[in-house]
């Protein structure tokens, strides 16, 4: 179970030939994840680790039934890949793809209006359903199966929460990383509402970052929606004002967006926030305890 | 990226937006030079440098005469403006603007911004230009007006003149600042922009709506596809390590502490910089050195911190995913081998490639202090620290 993919799920690779691609899909393969098809335009009929090469989304598709595709495609070209995936009528593309231009996205959210496909990311590390099925670039040895799910802004700090839930025991339905970008397809109510419906997940952990208004806004649906606990964490605590971190989203500025602001709407809204990212599995498994959760959610 | 007032505005013209007629000068000769040939009454001397608020700084002087305009642009010229934007250490004054005077009647605001909460570009509007919009939009939120912008059509007619409207602009300049509104949005989309403000818009005594200051953002991420732009960049403004690291794509912000780090994803480097926090040290720098960085990327960014004097202590925090291990390994490994290593150095691995990471840097004869977790490297290099 979990959200989104599963282990039937049935996955093409965009850009699949390119270095970073080739590695990953190697990687997701190994993992046990259904990776059906890969799209290079120009070099449809070849193959690469067993894996037919496409030139078109819409070729893969209709000769594989690949339901969901993962994009590595370069920056420049990574907003008309996603089009192309909408236009083939997926039901998810996860764009990993990092620097897109921001106005390229502005383009994408607007033509994916009414439009079947959900998009994860981009600038993300992927979506991940533990033993079953890994889309994107999480190291998958860190996840194990269980009822927590995860959704982050940060894809290192993803894979920091899930290690830490994982080395006590507490295995993950989903973890889904959204990305960083201040203009992006899926946010975290999206998959909190996902989580939500979810049978498996019992519990939730949201990690945010300064900037933006993410974050207060799931607060907010956290609290009047929610029917399982939430932790979380918010990344630049320290962080000072006005510079720039990175990603384009984490930026602060005239007092909008700081890491305070963010953790006192989590608070209000029943949502315990980890101190230091270094206690984000504790804080999980103290909450899970008050709930009566952890034996359930216990995984050895 | 950001570049001066004096380039955004010839952005603005190539757009058909009404701005002053204005020269940029370098030195006081070519100050007088400028005002010669603009031959107004009244002249501004404005001071170029990437950081707002440089009126109240001091930064902008009204001329009547070209010796006026000579005095002033010795005095700013080398002089050190600290403004709320610029930090305490301020920024030193190497370019003037010399404008022709406008015979202002009323000041107005507006921009556009990349709102992520619409996932548009919208155009932000209010008469109550010339101060601090922030404190506008604290005390007075009715006073600011939005459109957001549908990017199939763009900026459309009836919104530019709604804008105008509900800014109360005049009746009889309506027109003209739709225009202006129209003209300003090609220029955003056209050159990539995340941000363009103009604080002061301004209505003249000769009827005009004009431009009179122009502060642009332009989308990093853009950047490959604007040579012109790229261009306009002035290394003046900004900090040597962020250039060198910018040569490599590397994400690095400077900051004052001394302990340096290296970490991959924004995320996990700022979480880093609020453990090394928490324990009671003092990061030297942001530095994300991305996804997809060869060991080469790596070996530059490690010698951007090896290199920075103020670093007396390195954490090294990698959580691989696309990003492996052992590249880490080998970057460090060439940089300490082309600068030494005489700071203590401590390395966190995880994530992909781990086990080639750990033993690449184990076989390296380095002094290095392994931590395995965030935590334990945190407080590790603090106490290294000292």
């Amino acid at each position: 179970m979990g959200i989104y993919v599963d282990k039937d799920t049935k996955v093409l690779v965009q850009g699949i030939t390119g270095s970073t691609a080739l590695f990953h899909t190697k990687q997701m393969l190994e993992y046990g994840t259904k990776i059906v098809a890969g799209v290079t335009p120009g070099k449809g009929g070849t193959e690469v680790e067993g894996v037919p090469v496409f030139n078109t989304v819409e070729d893969a598709v209709k000769e594989t039934g690949a339901t969901v595709s993962v994009i590595y495609v370069p920056a420049p070209f990574a907003a008309d890949a996603i089009l192309e995936a909408v236009d083939a009528e997926l039901d998810l593309a996860i764009c990993i793809t990092e620097h897109i231009p921001v106005l390229d996205m502005v383009k994408v959210v607007r033509y994916m209006e009414g439009k079947k496909t959900r998009l994860v990311g981009p600038n993300c590390p992927g979506v991940i359903t533990a033993d079953e099925c890994k889309i994107g670039i999480m190291p998958g040895y860190i996840h194990k199966k269980g009822h927590v799910g995860v959704v982050s802004r940060s894809g290192t700090l993803t894979y920091e929460a899930v290690h830490q839930l994982s080395e006590a025991g507490v295995g993950q339905t989903t973890a889904v990383g959204i990305g960083g970008d201040p203009v992006n397809g899926t946010n975290f109510i999206d998959v909190l509402k996902e989580f939500n419906e979810d049978p498996e997940t019992l519990a939730v952990v949201m990690i945010g970052e300064i900037g933006g208004t993410a974050e207060e806004e799931a607060a907010e649906w956290v609290k009047a929606n929610m029917k399982k606990p939430v932790t979380g964490f918010i990344g630049g605590q320290t962080a000072p004002p006005g510079k720039r971190m990175g990603h384009a989203g984490a930026i602060i500025s005239g007092g909008k967006g700081t890491a305070a602001e963010k953790i006192k709407a989590m608070e209000a809204a029943g949502i315990k926030v980890a101190e230091t990212p270094s206690v984000i599995g504790e804080t999980m498994i103290s909450v899970l305890k008050e709930k009566g959760l952890y034996e359930q959610c216990k995984t050895h | 990226m950001n570049i001066h007032e004096y380039q955004g505005k010839q952005i603005l013209r190539d757009y058909g937006v009404a701005v002053p007629n204005g020269i940029v000068a370098f030195s006081p000769e070519e100050a007088v030079k400028a005002a010669k040939e603009l031959d107004t009454k009244v002249y501004v001397v404005k001071a170029q440098i990437h950081a707002g608020g440089r009126g109240k700084a001091g930064g902008v002087k009204i001329a009547k005469t070209v010796d006026e305009v000579r005095e002033y642009a010795k005095e700013l010229l080398g002089k050190v403006l600290v403004t709320h934007q610029t930090g305490p250490e301020g920024k030193e004054v190497k370019r003037l603007y010399i404008e022709e005077g406008s015979d202002i009647l009323k000041e107005y605001y507006i921009s556009l911004v990349v709102d992520r909460a619409t996932d548009r570009v919208v155009l932000m509007g209010s008469e109550e230009g010339g101060m601090d919009i922030e404190e506008v939009a604290e005390e007075t939120p009715e006073k600011i007006f939005k459109e957001v912008i549908d990017p199939i059509v763009g900026l459309t007619g009836f919104q530019a003149r709604r804008m105008a409207f509900n800014m109360n602009i005049p009746s009889k300049l309506v027109n003209k600042a739709a225009k202006l509104f129209l003209g300003i949005y090609e220029a955003f989309i056209s050159k990539d922009a995340s941000i363009l403000e103009i604080n002061p818009l301004v209505v003249t005594g000769d009827d005009q709506v004009v431009a009179l200051d122009a502060k642009f953002n332009f989308d990093s991420n853009a950047l490959y596809r604007h040579a012109d732009i790229v261009e306009l960049r002035d290394f003046d403004e900004e900090d040597p390590k962020e250039i060198e690291a910018s040569k490599y794509d590397l994400s690095y912000v400077s900051l004052d502490g001394n302990i340096g780090c290296m970490v991959n994803g924004a995320g996990l480097a700022m979480s880093t910089m609020d453990t090394i926090n928490f324990y009671g040290g003092k990061p030297a720098n942001f530095l994300d050195v991305g996804g997809g960085a060869t060991a080469e990327k790596v070996t530059e960014a490690f010698k951007i911190i090896l290199s920075d004097s103020n670093v007396k202590g390195i954490f090294v925090n990698i959580f691989g995913g696309i990003m492996k291990c052992d590249i880490i390994a080998e970057g460090v490994i060439q940089a300490t081998k082309q600068l030494g290593l005489e700071v203590p150095l401590v390395v966190r691995l995880e994530g992909t490639n781990v086990d080639a990471g750990k033993k690449l840097l184990n076989e390296s004869g380095l002094n290095i202090t392994a931590a395995d977790s965030m935590a334990d490297g945190a407080q590790k290099i603090v106490e290294l620290v000292g």
